[in-house]
């Protein structure tokens, strides 16, 4: 059992990380991506000045720069 | 029990009649035990655990005659996030207090040794202190903020009704179980996994309602694009799981005792074990904290992730370069060479992508670097990420064979895991609390902006005092270790090594009180602003609604 596991681990297994950690590379670097990660970084930046529609305050309502 | 279109409460549902009956059972369990535990401690520890599941089932009792929980769905939840910063605020003091007595018996221990209350003696007070500042503190850091940022950047309401509440109660069920199991005694010995079968059993179920809470409220996003900090508390949620149940495979002597036998014996489990130990600095205290990282920075810096790509680059790197390195922790033992040289080898690996991210969450400051000066918050952020970087710099040292020769069972040992603790995980916490707390309760800044200043410089002169003397006592430890006369008899005894590093173990136990100190002046920070006592509006400070946005274009 022990060698049949080390052997499977020592040669397909050892593929499969690489080839999974190689295709984790490719997509991070393809650049058609590029516009979807530009998009993507700011993400946190965009939950603030949008309230859904059911809230009673309008959309787009400046209230949020008050403050700032 | 509302009539209108939208169902804002659940009522008693079958999700409540599972909770219920798993409290039911744990009652059933606690009274058996209590009344004919196989020994004396599981006997006094039984009424603890059943207290907690009775306090569970009276809550819901609680809950549900008040029509159940709450649901709106055009509102995020965040009345479970403020549950949680409370907590962790808590625990923080806890954690830290502990810390604090455990460093003074060891700098005066016949001062603060007491024979007759064997339930303060260092052995059981220092699992207490790791446990609480790492699992109570930091879990219920990463609890909040991923029930925060998981709904944020996927714009919907935390999903699963009554199982959130469920996470997190059970979560400070088990850190209690936890607790006072240390102190009575109760521990299977395995660094960062001392709670013994049953609580190990209770945190599995927890974690698994913690995951599914996760991924159901990830599959309900309104967002195509799953965030990267969602990956990273992914990762963290399903290793640590992984990382639990295989450790802590064990076989207990009896269903109503305390006491259990690990599943490996001999080298496998010393490997298992530092497979489990290091993973946890990996993947708790490092993939979780880059997830706060990777949503917070860019939050109140105002400025997207510096690179994007990197981040995903330093996703993959550091999920497929971590799990290797535990073997590090055997270096010189019977574990096979090969196997601690991969560990080390994979431990260097791991600058890359810890620099990589490093690099990325500092570089998010570009055009926003004033801000380092006007905003303590941001100032803390970014000093915690500068010490991600040096433990994470200093760790792989440290991993080098030779290297380690010198510094494996010193002080030097504690100096780094705590430049790693105090700093990188202590700060980026603190920083994420000092954003929650206004957006959370609505407030146009802290209490103190001054106080925050406080809290940064007595906290990073304790870090100074802290790592500093550790490096001192830890290298001369090691180098008296090792000392030899010109007829090769060892030149100290290991008392005199002891004696040696006693001024540094008081400098130590100052450094942790200023630490706590700036925790303490947090505390009071957060509790005016709760208040509403408010004096100046803070620029840094965006008012978050509570009302769900509508996903970008």
């Amino acid at each position: 059992m022990y060698e049949l596991l080390a052997s499977f681990a020592q040669t397909w297994g050892m593929l499969l990380f690489i080839t999974l950690f190689i295709a984790g590379g490719v997509y991070a670097l393809w650049p058609k991506n590029q516009a979807a990660f530009d998009e993507a970084a700011s993400l946190p930046l965009m939950d603030d000045d949008r309230p859904a529609a059911a809230d009673d305050v309008a959309p787009c309502d400046k209230d949020v720069k008050h403050h700032g | 029990m509302s009539a209108s279109a939208v169902k804002l409460k659940t009522g008693f549902d079958a999700q409540a009649g599972i909770v219920a009956a798993i409290f039911v059972v744990g009652v059933l369990w606690s009274l058996f035990a209590a009344a004919n535990g196989a020994d004396a401690a599981i006997r006094t520890h039984a009424w603890v655990i059943g207290l907690g599941f009775l306090v569970g089932l009276f809550s819901m009792a609680g809950v549900y005659s008040g029509g159940g929980v709450s649901i709106d769905k055009t509102q995020y939840n965040e009345t479970i996030i403020k549950y949680g910063v409370i907590a962790s605020l808590f625990w923080a003091v806890a954690g830290l207090l502990v810390g604090v007595v455990i460093a003074f018996q060891l700098a005066f221990p016949a001062l603060l040794s007491f024979p007759d209350f064997p339930e303060l003696n260092f052995g059981r007070l220092r699992p207490l202190h790791t446990s609480a500042v790492i699992f109570a503190f930091g879990g219920n850091v990463l609890i909040a903020t991923s029930f925060y940022v998981v709904q944020r950047t996927c714009r919907t309401r935390l999903a699963g009704g009554v199982w959130p509440w469920f996470v997190f109660w059970g979560y400070q069920l088990f850190i209690v179980v936890a607790a006072t199991g240390y102190l009575l005694g109760i521990t299977q010995g395995k660094e960062y996994a001392e709670p013994e079968w049953y609580a190990d059993l209770w945190l599995t179920i927890v974690w698994v309602a913690y995951l599914l809470v996760f991924m159901a409220t990830l599959m309900r996003r309104k967002e195509p694009h799953i965030y990267v900090a969602n990956w990273f508390y992914l990762a963290f949620i399903v290793t640590i799981a992984l990382l639990h149940v295989v450790n802590n495979l064990a076989m207990p002597v009896s269903i109503i005792g305390a006491r259990s036998y690990s599943a490996f014996s001999g080298v496998q489990d010393a490997l298992t074990q530092w497979w489990y130990g290091h993973n946890a600095v990996g993947f708790f205290l490092t993939a979780g904290f880059l997830a706060i990282m990777y949503y917070f920075i860019p939050k109140r810096a105002e400025r997207p992730v510096f690179s994007y790509r990197l981040s995903i680059i330093h996703f993959w790197a550091l999920i497929f370069i971590y799990i290797w390195a535990g073997p590090h922790h055997l270096h010189y033992t019977a574990l096979p060479e090969w196997a601690q040289t991969l560990g080390m080898t994979f431990s260097i690996m791991l600058w890359m992508p810890s620099w990589g991210g490093m690099i990325n969450g500092l570089m998010t400051l570009s055009g926003a670097w004033d801000k380092l000066r006007t905003d303590p918050v941001i100032r803390m952020l970014v000093v915690s990420v500068a010490f991600y970087g040096m433990s994470t710099f200093e760790g792989p040292v440290m991993s080098i064979r030779a290297v380690n020769s010198l510094s494996h069972y010193t002080d030097w040992t504690i100096g780094h895991v705590h430049s790693g603790a105090l700093g990188w995980v202590g700060f980026i916490s603190f920083g994420a609390i000092y954003c929650l707390v206004p957006w959370l309760w609505k407030r146009k800044g802290m209490f103190s902006k001054a106080l925050i200043e406080w809290h940064f410089w007595i906290a990073t002169i304790g870090i100074l005092l802290y790592i500093t003397s550790m490096w001192v006592s830890g290298i001369m430890q090691g180098l008296m270790w090792r000392a030899y006369d010109s007829l090769g008899f060892l030149e100290f005894s290991f008392i005199q090594t002891v004696e040696a590093m006693q001024p540094y173990y008081i400098i130590r136990g100052l450094g942790g009180v200023l630490y706590l100190a700036g925790a303490l002046l947090m505390c009071w920070n957060v509790y005016k602003t709760i208040k509403g006592d408010v004096r100046e509006s803070d620029a840094s400070v965006k008012p978050q609604s509570a009302s769900i946005a509508a996903p970008a274009e």
